[in-house]
């Protein structure tokens, strides 16, 4: 619906300076005496698809949970469509619009395909026909998979199972925490070709990848973690072209 | 001479039979009270990591909270409306009656430890169980009470029941194991079919994932608390229909509870099930064919074996893969 033509950018959404769907204002994340993210400021657009990068322990997962609620900021504060929500709880965000694709996926292993859904779509009560509908259209695989238990699918299968259970809750903003991780290199793109339809579709991203290149390829904008702070951001071209940033992650 | 010799033998081996098949019955009403407190303990289990000791004590409270209602309607043997509604009665109150027993155990000694180290809500369970049952004591007295199952609707409950030659099923014995099969039925439902049950198998399998779903982890905490102990209250009530009501009747069942839930698996629905039958079946099977004052140090030995052996039970997993 916002896929408009304009060049990449928060510039590009709306007219009279648009309320981001997230945002992220100074925030300090601790875990115990922890300081994990330290003076965090971020932002995703409405119909936005901004990646997040970073390396290991650089705090990307820490960010998604700070956003969702799982963790709360020591200060700053977390907004969704410009409602502070820093005290609210997960899944007042999550109706609010929100949904993630968790790091290793987190499926319901001892439930059915079709009852990891139907988690997903846990705040509406019951999910519609349409809601599976969108689903098993996008991944006809997980369709007739729909009986078998989670646990015993294979590694892509549970991907396009944690990609579609969070869609089942229409969210406004997808939180991706590598969703190509483990997966062959094929599998990686087909993910990738996904991702960029899901966008098509309006629906919001922010995506943490290893891959750096194949993330800022269909990135609108991005930013760059390390021990976090955020050391660099900008548009996916900028960073594309950035010398720091390609010591850093490209050129590996 | 020869058929003579023949039919005492077949005699005293339809005795044996028909012992072996009384004791199976005896098995399954004592399994089916089992169960019902296994499904309390596991779900918890399953849910809190934690080990709700006062389980057993929340039984008892259902075990005197049908004898209240009893006494209320005039008592067994004269009762002011039907005893059969009477019974009704008895077991609905304590389902709620422990049901919001159950709540205020989990809100008052559970909860707050819920971020402790885990021997912290341990040791308040095991506070919580003593301060339940000495504080009915305190009430209540020591002595055993009964609820005088034998003059309910002049004596029908012993005297009825299906009776197959020598053998002899009494109703209150069919009436223990039919409502306890339905409770695991409904709560079968509950848990496979409806929205909060799925909840509440999400959240036992990983509760990070379930919170990002959007689930109130508090409400199915409570949700299961609620489960469990009402399954605990009615229990209570099928278990004092043969037996006695006293104080300190928690301690044993709930241990014997604990003990069915490890046998079939701790935090498995049906491993609960399957343990309290098998537990039944070991007690009455030790009393029958050992000795009466063996079958505690047989359920105990079992306890220890599992715990040894195979502390995932039978129906548990080995180890709980997180995908
Ligand atoms: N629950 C926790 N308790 C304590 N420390 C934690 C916890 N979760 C994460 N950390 C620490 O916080 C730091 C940042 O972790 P985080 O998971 O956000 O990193 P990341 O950027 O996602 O790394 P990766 O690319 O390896 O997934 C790490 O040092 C990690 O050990
Ligand atoms: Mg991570």
């Amino acid at each position: 619906m916002t896929a408009t033509p304009t060049p990449a950018g928060p510039a590009g959404a709306g007219a009279a300076s648009p309320t981001p769907l997230l945002r992220l204002d100074n925030v300090d994340t601790f875990y115990g005496p922890i300081h994990i993210l330290q003076g965090v400021t971020l932002e995703v657009m409405p119909g936005e698809l901004v990646s997040l990068l970073g390396g290991n322990a650089s705090g990307k997962s820490t960010t998604l949970k700070t956003a969702l609620g799982l963790v709360r900021p020591r200060t700053g504060t977390v907004s969704i469509a410009g409602e502070d929500v820093t005290t609210r709880t997960t899944s007042y965000r999550i109706a609010k619009g929100l949904a993630i694709v968790p790091e290793n996926r987190r499926l319901f292993a001892p439930m059915t395909v079709l009852e990891n859904l139907e988690m997903g779509a846990y705040l509406h009560g019951s999910p519609t026909k349409e809601d599976f509908e969108r689903v098993y259209t996008l991944f006809p695989r997980v369709y007739e998979r729909r009986s078998q238990l989670a646990g015993t699918l294979s590694g892509g299968e549970q991907q396009m199972v944690a990609v579609g259970r969070a869609l089942m809750c229409r969210p406004r903003l997808l939180l991706m925490d590598e969703p190509s991780m483990g997966l062959a290199p094929i599998l990686v793109e087909k993910s990738f070709e996904i991702i960029q339809q899901v966008h098509e579709a309006g629906v919001a991203m922010l995506i943490v990848e290893q891959n750096a290149n194949m993330a800022l390829s269909i990135a609108d904008r991005g930013y760059v973690l390390s021990t976090g702070r955020i050391v660099l951001q900008g548009t996916a071209a900028m960073l594309l072209a950035d010398d720091d940033l390609k010591k850093a992650y490209l050129g590996r | 001479m020869v058929p003579g010799c023949s039919a005492a033998r077949d005699h005293t081996f339809l005795l044996l039979v028909d012992q072996f098949i009384q004791t199976i019955v005896d098995s399954v009403t004592l399994g089916s009270v089992y169960a019902l407190i296994a499904l309390g303990y596991s779900m918890v289990y399953g849910i809190l990591k934690l080990l709700p000791f006062a389980h057993g004590d929340v039984f008892m409270v259902g075990s005197f909270i049908g004898l209240g209602v009893l006494k209320a309607f005039g008592g067994a043997a004269n009762p002011t409306i039907s005893i059969w509604l009477v019974l009704v009665l008895m077991a609905l109150a304590a389902m709620a009656g422990c049901a919001v027993l159950g709540v205020a155990v989990e809100r008052f000694a559970y909860r707050p430890l819920r971020n402790a180290p885990r021997i912290a809500p341990l040791i308040s369970a095991l506070g919580t169980s003593f301060f339940i049952a000495y504080s009915m004591q305190l009430l209540f007295g020591a002595n055993h009470r009964t609820y005088d199952t034998f003059t309910m609707a002049g004596g029908k409950l012993f005297l009825s029941g299906i009776t197959w030659g020598p053998l002899h099923v009494s109703l209150v014995r069919i009436i223990v194991v039919v409502v306890a099969v339905v409770m695991m039925v409904v709560l079968w439902l509950l848990v496979s079919r409806t929205r909060m049950g799925k909840a509440m198998r999400a959240t036992s399998f990983d509760r990070e994932a379930a919170m990002m779903m959007g689930v109130d982890v508090d409400k199915v905490i409570v949700f299961t608390f609620v489960l469990g102990s009402a399954l605990a209250g009615i229990g209570g009530v099928l278990f004092s229909l043969r037996t006695d009501v006293y104080s300190q009747m928690g301690f044993l069942a709930g241990l014997s509870g604990f003990t069915a839930a490890v046998i079939g698996g701790i935090g498995s629905v049906p491993g609960a099930m399957l343990g309290g039958y098998l537990l039944g079946l070991v007690e009455t099977v030790t009393q029958t064919y050992i000795s009466t004052g063996w079958s505690n140090l047989f359920i105990f030995s079992i306890l220890v074996a599992f715990m040894l052996i195979r502390p995932s039970g039978i129906l548990g997993k080995a180890e709980i893969k997180k995908v």
